[in-house]
């Protein structure tokens, strides 16, 4: 059962890593996008194996459904693959280098000097406690996510609207 | 050996660090968003780990407002985007450069 956990857990890290990656060093962007995907998936596996069940669904709904849809549209709207005008590399990348380990060593020496919790509580379902928390204790925020939201809509049908120029 | 907070959180490093890669590196505008989107998902997966280990589910209410905020931003990033493309035909990162001084 435990070398089961462990298999399955490296499996989903291995897969959101290494598509990260390909999000990330793949010179062409639909590719990319496509990788991204497969971060996504691995993410909510791994929301799975921490018992945040209500979350998994919701990033296989927000981020795969709506915003990876959406990415994908603008590379359809935009990216045309037969211009050389896009650029296919990746850019000073040694230079880049530098404030990467750094982060990366950071937040390794962090989380390696800190004495965490280290047992996993039981699983037990989280729906209604979330749906508690957002109504009672988080209810400010959460009418503020919907105007962001609805802001947000707004704001980008006005952005992306194709104006016509008048004649007069 | 035990899957303990300690794995979770050196993979959320990595999956931020490899973020912060392509922000830095990568001159697309497209995939600059994504590369955000995945330094996001770091920090999401963090909060979640962190929420399990402690049994504290408000870290799992604040991964709700963090998504909320990823779509308003890459409704509005990509808008912008595809405004810049009609205006300017091109998704070099270079070419944006008015208000670099």
């Amino acid at each position: 059962m435990e070398l089961l956990r462990h298999i399955i857990f490296w499996l989903f890290a291995v897969l959101t890593v290494g598509s990260a990656v390909v999000v990330v060093f793949h010179p062409r962007v639909i590719y990319s996008a496509f990788a991204l995907l497969f971060t996504f998936f691995g993410v909510a596996g791994l929301y799975v194996f921490l018992s945040a069940d209500f979350l998994a669904a919701a990033q296989i709904l927000i981020y795969v459904g709506g915003i990876l849809t959406l990415i994908i549209f603008g590379v359809f709207l935009t990216a045309k693959i037969t211009t050389l005008d896009i650029p296919h590399q990746t850019h000073q990348r040694y230079v880049a280098l530098v404030p990467i380990v750094m982060i990366a060593a950071g937040l390794f020496t962090v989380v390696k000097n800190t004495v965490w919790p280290t047992a996993p509580l039981p699983h037990h379902p989280t729906t209604q406690v979330i749906g508690e928390l957002l109504l009672t204790k988080y209810l400010v925020p959460f009418e503020l996510a919907s105007i962001l939201l609805l802001a947000a809509l707004i704001g980008a049908m006005r952005l992306a609207r194709y104006y016509r120029k008048r004649e007069d | 050996m035990q899957i303990e907070l300690t794995h979770y959180l050196l993979l959320t490093a990595v999956l931020f660090a490899i973020g912060v890669m392509g922000v830095l590196t990568r001159k697309n505008l497209i995939v600059l968003l994504m590369s955000v989107e995945i330094m996001l998902n770091a920090v999401n997966l963090t909060f979640v780990a962190v929420a399990r280990y402690t049994a504290d589910l408000t870290g799992q209410v604040l991964v709700f407002f963090v998504m909320c905020v990823a779509a308003a931003e890459v409704a509005v990033g990509l808008a912008v985007l595809i405004a810049l493309w009609r205006h300017r035909g091109t998704m070099h990162m270079d070419s944006f450069r008015l208000l670099k001084w």
